[in-house]
């Protein structure tokens, strides 16, 4: 892999060592994807402050220093972690003080994340905690080279931004964040970008959130890896729509970039998403088959009616969606039996409190929280067995992570759910 | 014994039983590091144990947290001891690196279709011998 005089003065240890264990990371890593260069960038979105048991022992042997060192860096050395020489943003991570007495969630991992920031917060980290940074003023412009993990955010960077970023991991946005590389390989070429797989949606109309979500998760079965185009009949979309469409293509797949032509920047047409003088493939048809195909697929691990726990908020919800949320509960009543957490960016939760959405969900008893979310913090209410989101790809995680029974539906339907403790869905 | 040549991912020799999966592998949400299991409920590999063994897969999917959880499997003893991956991503190339096993792709036969769970496998840098149960 070539290095540049700067890359090379970072390896040999001229800023440090712990420069020099992330370009020697960054070479590893380079050379395992067989990249020719990395690239600069300003823009990194990865993960330090979530507790774990591997490092709460890590930082009770040789503090945050440590941690960093061993799992952000990969590095068995002993590092001084200097300020981050790029802009870095926590993505989401484990519950706050906040929700102490409704989680529940260790109160040790609360005590170790609010010693993370602190220490992180003096070496230059922004703390979003939201696996939505674009919701929350992290928009990286169309074209510029990122280093960012969260699949959901990647593939919301680089297809409905057009940014530029790998579906980085903890080690490489770490490295990225003490020397502004990344390998130049993958998503960051423009020839890597185009479209691979055309999938044309035969109706019914993909309009609502639900099965934006469904036809997601279907993207990600047919394209794998590579980049889906979607065609046919669907109305326009709006942030919430695919910010659920490309979580659930992240979920079922490993798709970091899709094309909608006439939509998302890097298509203007069918052509330009496959690239021009490419041929155009045959489409695979999403029609009413595929679309109950996926229906059925995401409600397979429910078997009990009786909802114990409503999850909102996947990815992070929008002021938008809270308010719709508030809209559906305001003068009613939860189940006695059952629990509606929704999920948001706590600059959001600021702006639903001020806008007395929050008010009106706790009136119902439900709850809006900041931060995390269940399946980072593996945390559900007490006695969860059967849950009800209107995400699928918390309806794909959750009941791995929790081993519990999952019902995928609409927002109105899991809001009823909440409401009666039962589940009534059904695909319309 | 059937040779197979490939791109070098991470440096190394190691021989072992492989572990093959023909569906593609997810890191967080997919597996418990701790127990080095597989979790997710419709996968084909759900409880099995890659723990010592040879991971034959076709590629990462899911969560970009896929690096970040087979590295915890290294700190916690339960990795896996080398890895045979048919198409490469920076999930899966990352994830060979902080996991510090032999690692090896785009090798010049599927590996999924030919190696077999319980097939003795070598992993010598950038050639794969196997010999077949």
């Amino acid at each position: 892999m070539f290095l540049t005089d700067e890359e090379k003065r970072m390896r040999d240890g001229a800023e440090g060592d712990a420069v020099a264990a992330a370009m020697d990371l960054l070479i590893r890593y380079g050379y395992a994807l067989d990249a020719e260069r990395l690239c600069d960038i300003r823009n990194v979105a990865g993960t330090m402050t979530q507790p774990s048991p591997v490092k709460a022992r890590l930082v009770a042997e040789g503090g945050w220093d440590k941690a960093f060192a061993v799992i952000n860096l990969d590095s068995d050395l002993d590092l001084t972690i200097p300020p981050m020489r790029v802009p870095t943003c926590q993505l989401q991570h484990g519950f706050g003080p906040d929700a102490v007495d409704i989680v529940p969630y260790p109160k040790a991992n609360v005590e170790l994340q609010s010693d993370a920031e602190s220490f992180y917060g003096r070496h230059g980290v922004n703390i979003l905690a939201t696996c939505t940074p674009y919701q929350v003023g992290n928009l990286p412009l169309r074209g510029e080279h990122c280093a960012w993990m969260e699949s959901s955010a990647v593939i919301y960077a680089n297809s409905v931004l057009g940014a530029r970023t790998n579906c980085e991991g903890v080690a490489s946005t770490g490295a990225a964040s003490l020397t502004g590389k990344v390998p130049c390989c993958g998503n960051h070429r423009e020839e890597n970008r185009r479209g691979t797989h055309l999938i044309s949606v035969a109706g019914p109309t993909v309009e609502s959130f639900q099965d934006w979500g469904m036809l997601g998760y279907f993207a990600g079965g047919v394209a794998g890896e590579d980049h889906p185009v979607i065609v046919g009949d669907t109305a326009r979309p709006d942030l919430t729509e695919l910010k659920h469409f490309g979580a659930a293509a992240a979920t079922s797949g490993g798709v970091e970039l899709y094309h909608i032509p006439g939509i998302t920047p890097e298509a203007p047409t069918l052509e330009a998403a496959f690239g021009s003088g490419a041929a155009v493939p045959s489409p695979v048809v999403y029609g009413p088959a595929e679309r109950r195909a996926m229906y059925e697929t995401l409600n397979e691990i429910g078997t009990s009616a009786d909802v114990d726990f409503v999850l909102l908020g996947c990815p992070h919800a929008s002021v938008d969606q809270i308010k719709q949320a508030a809209a559906l509960l305001d003068g009613k009543r939860l189940s006695a039996g059952t629990e509606l957490w929704i999920m948001a960016p706590r600059a959001l939760k600021v702006m639903a409190d001020r806008s007395g959405y929050t008010a009106v969900i706790e009136r119902a008893g439900g709850r809006v929280l900041a931060d995390s979310c269940p399946a980072m913090s593996r945390a559900a209410p007490a006695g969860t067995r059967v849950f009800a989101t209107d995400s699928a790809k918390q309806a794909h995680y959750l009941p791995a992570i929790l081993g519990i029974e999952a019902w995928f539906g609409t927002l109105e339907e899991c809001v009823a759910a909440a409401v009666t403790g039962r589940w009534n869905g059904g695909l319309r | 014994m059937l040779t197979l040549h490939g791109r070098l991912v991470v440096p190394g020799k190691v021989r072992g039983e492989a572990l093959v999966s023909h569906e593609p592998i997810s890191g967080w949400g997919g597996i418990d590091p701790a127990r080095g299991v597989i979790i997710e409920r419709r996968h084909e590999l759900y409880g099995v144990c890659f723990t010592g063994k040879i991971l034959v897969f076709p590629s990462a999917k899911g969560s970009s947290g896929w690096a970040g959880f087979f590295q915890t499997t290294r700190l916690s003893g339960t990795a896996p001891i080398g890895m045979i991956i048919g198409r490469i991503s920076a999930k899966s190339a990352l994830g060979a690196v902080v996991t510090r096993v032999p690692a090896v792709t785009d090798l010049d036969a599927d590996p999924c279709a030919v190696i077999a769970t319980g097939d003795w496998v070598l992993i010598d840098d950038s050639t794969v011998e196997v010999s077949k149960r």
